[in-house]
């Protein structure tokens, strides 16, 4: 049996549908999001370089604080404290989850699902 | 040795396709489950577990009596199951991958299965159940395995699997134990509230899962001409007597126990299945009672010998022997577990459509899982035979 | 031509994984949103918190998480309903402010949410009800809810502690956990766990907004009062209790001067099946 022909048919076919999204995007990953900050504070309840990567565990780790510790309260770095509440305290500046949210997300392809439960605020149209 | 399976008859293939067809369409129900939620099954508020649990359940019993053919082969060296035995570990593994599956399809966020490993509760007879079950197929996949290679090799089958089908046999026994023990340590629910459950699940299964097998036997018989023995037929058979006998006396232990205490909470449960309660049918009244019928009608045929060496009879009375243990255990169970509640009402309950396609789905795999297996094993033992 | 931008690249990249080997992508793009399996951790992980940032060592590290000060603590909570004193005025009321507050839908049917709600004694209390009983305490509907036991059949068998016993008895559900298997459902013996069959979201009607401080439920994990542990932190009392007019008591069962223990020295109280061992913490006073 010589299945040399096929079996290199098969590679290729797998390399040029795995490929296919560099060679369909032509290199370009498109436009940077622009995520909309809160006008009136400048404050986060930890560094904008430490939200922008960590944000996911930050939050992570709060949920289990605040629903199985019942820890509710967040000291941050600086002493300040906050309520730990996505719906509630994070989204009191983050007033438009579609503005800053989705910006990344739908970027990035991910689509967590917080807002299953979690009320966003009403979208201002 | 897979790839035995390639290779096969337009039948074969025309089974295998259709196998395909209904996975597919069960898969597509699942898909509207998945993205509606479990509000497409008849479950309810009051009875939360429905027909996959059910199946679920039964499924273990037909995996665990895998042991009626491991335990006298391995351990006694009856020298009859010498052909069948690969059977009944084939159809073990089939058997497990339906239940796992069956659980996968009752969960309502199936994304977080994980959890139970993440976190681990051994406070819960789920988490047991999930390690139990995972350890059996993995046995049995083993073990089948490597018995079926080496005879294909013409070896007597490797060491290391002595300790594996020693250490299957009360295995075998724990899972459809911790399977009994998910429902026999809920306070409140009468009717799964009995210390015989276990026994009883262990009797029906040893009736349910031969009679499974001896379809199957005669079926590949008729279809391939390979035959599992006239006296491992036999002796199952017998097995399957025993079992069902003692499953139905099972059944009137805990009917006695139940009726003449005459405690409410016990007793409303058995009311519901045969008779209805407070003047409401049940809508499982007739099956309850074909059950019972199928079971005894069974024994009745099973019990003389001669009749029972009669494949003409055989046949049909493993068949009512499926029935009773299948109505038992896949209706019954939940039903009447459930229902009435604990706040003692009655809501019932009945699959939906897409609930029934989801099932057959499952069904539909394991079947696939077992015609490969099956495919694989048949073709390794004729070949030995025709060299 | 426009470029493809980042998402839809990684949609591609996602089916073409699919073909090829699966995959997280893969998976993300049939069920957007879903492989949340990863979370969390092997027990105990969640408690490490988060983690230091390897990245920006040094930059603002993450804070520390504490309890509300204003919070109300008991070593033991506890509840009375006083029988005399509730109206069915008073009885829709209560109803009305824990849907409310806690955003439980009104779904028509037999797969329906209930955290508290009325029935009647011999629903409430099958083995206590005779056929000769007070007419009123037989004609008086019963308001039933989780009874936070001590013993709680529920927490034993969930699989994955998404429903715990906390240190002050209150028993709860972790929403961010649940895998939606339901033993919890056939374990409690008072039916006071309801399962969202559905997205919970749908049966909010138009113009029927949500509690926006309160979430929802998603679809496909099990629910119940939590005595309100939201409240309790920041200092109030259950909403069922605050609207109740004296007709719900609330306290600590470990302080002999809690209204609880005051009530339940001088009124004769039940509980509800008493004889399971459960240990419910909410008594009523006949």
């Amino acid at each position: 049996m010589n299945d040399k022909p096929v079996i290199i048919f098969g590679i290729l076919v797998f390399l040029a549908i795995f490929t296919f999204p560099f060679w369909h995007a032509k290199g370009n990953a498109g436009p940077v999001p622009e995520v909309q900050l809160p006008k009136d504070q400048k404050q986060c309840v930890a560094s904008k370089e430490y939200m922008r990567t960590t944000h996911m565990q930050l939050l992570d780790g709060w949920r289990d604080s605040v629903v199985r510790e019942g820890n509710r309260i967040y000291v941050a770095s600086d002493g300040k404290r906050y309520n730990m509440s996505l719906q509630n305290e994070c989204m009191k500046c983050h007033t438009d989850k579609a503005k800053f949210c989705d910006q990344c997300h739908n970027y990035l392809g991910v689509s967590p699902y917080c807002w299953d439960c979690h009320v966003a605020p009403k979208e201002s149209k | 040795m897979l790839e035995k399976a390639l290779k096969g008859e337009p039948r074969y293939w025309a089974w295998v396709v259709f196998l395909l067809v209904v996975i597919g369409a069960g898969f597509g129900a699942y898909l509207v489950q998945y993205t509606e939620g479990l509000t497409i099954t008849g479950m309810s508020r009051d009875v939360t577990w429905g027909f996959y649990i059910a199946q679920f359940t039964f499924l273990v019993g037909v995996a665990a009596s895998a042991v009626m053919l491991v335990l006298p082969y391995y351990l006694h060296h009856y020298k009859a199951f010498g052909r069948i035995t690969i059977l009944g570990e084939f159809l073990a593994i089939s058997a497990v991958t339906m239940c796992l599956l069956f659980i996968i399809v009752d969960l309502g966020r199936p994304m977080r299965l994980m959890n139970v490993l993440l976190h681990p509760t051994p406070n819960s007879i789920l988490f047991w159940d999930m390690v139990v079950l995972n350890g059996y197929l993995f046995i049995n996949l083993f073990v089948g395995w490597a018995a079926l290679g080496a005879e294909r090799k013409e070896l007597p089958p490797p060491k290391w699997t002595k300790p594996l089908i020693y250490l299957s046999i009360p295995w075998a026994v724990s899972i459809h134990t911790v399977t009994a023990f998910l429902y026999a340590g809920l306070p409140g629910r009468g009717f799964w509230l009995t210390a015989i459950m276990a026994p009883r699940f262990l009797a029906s299964a040893f009736a349910a899962g031969p009679a499974v097998l001896i379809m199957l036997a005669l079926l590949v018989k008729k279809l391939t001409k390979f035959d599992a023995g006239k006296e491992a037929i036999e002796s199952l058979a017998k097995i399957i007597t025993y079992a069902i006998i003692l499953h139905l006396f099972f059944f009137f232990l805990e009917v006695f126990t139940v009726a003449y205490s005459a405690i409410p909470g016990h007793l409303s449960h058995l009311q519901y299945l045969y008779f209805g309660l407070h003047g409401h049918p049940s809508n499982v009244m007739p099956l309850m009672w074909l059950a019972l019928c199928c079971g005894f009608t069974s024994i009745a045929l099973l019990i003389v010998p001669k009749w029972r060496q009669n494949h003409k009879i055989l046949l049909p009375a493993v068949i009512l022997v499926f029935i009773c243990t299948w109505i038992d255990k896949g209706i019954g169970m939940i039903s009447g577990g459930f229902v009435p509640n604990p706040l003692h009402e009655i809501t019932e309950y009945a699959p939906t459509g897409l609930e029934l396609m989801i099932t057959f789905g499952v069904y539909a795999v394991g079947a696939l899982v077992l015609t490969i297996l099956y495919k694989t094993a048949i073709t390794v033992k004729q070949y030995k035979e025709l060299t | 031509m426009m470029g493809v931008n980042r998402r839809d690249f990684l949609r591609i990249a996602g089916l073409t994984a699919a073909i090829g080997m699966g995959g997280k992508t893969a998976f993300d793009l049939l069920w957007p949103g879903q492989l949340d399996a990863a979370e969390g951790g092997v027990e105990g992980w969640w408690k490490s918190k988060t983690p230091e940032n390897p990245l920006f060592p040094g930059d603002m590290a993450p804070g520390n998480e504490v309890p509300n000060p204003a919070e109300l603590t008991a070593k033991r909570w506890g509840m009375a309903l006083d029988m005399r004193k509730f109206t069915a005025a008073t009885r829709a009321a209560v109803v009305k402010a824990c849907n409310q507050v806690h955003n439980v839908p009104a779904i028509p049917g037999n797969q329906n949410i209930k955290w508290i709600w009325e029935t009647s004694f011999e629903h409430a209390f099958p083995d206590l009800a005779q056929e000769y009983m007070d007419n009123e305490v037989h004609d008086l509907p019963f308001l039933v809810l989780c009874n936070h036991c001590d013993n709680p059949p529920c927490v034993r068998v969930c699989p994955t502690k998404a429903t715990f016993r906390r240190a002050d008895g209150i028993v709860m559900m972790d929403m961010h956990r649940c895998i939606g298997c339901r033993f919890c459902m056939a374990a409690c013996p008072f039916g006071s766990r309801s399962f969202n069959f559905a997205d919970p979201r749908k049966f909010f009607p138009d113009g029927k907004e949500p509690n926006p401080t309160y979430p929802t439920r998603t679809k496909g994990v099990v629910e119940k009062c939590t005595f309100c542990t939201e409240r309790l932190a920041k200092g109030e009392l259950p909403a069922c209790v605050e609207v109740s007019g004296g007709a719900m008591l609330f306290g600590d069962m470990a302080d002999s001067g809690s209204p609880v223990r005051q009530a339940l020295r001088t009124r004769y109280a039940i509980r509800r099946k008493n004889e399971l061992g459960t240990a419910p913490q909410v008594y009523y006073l006949i």
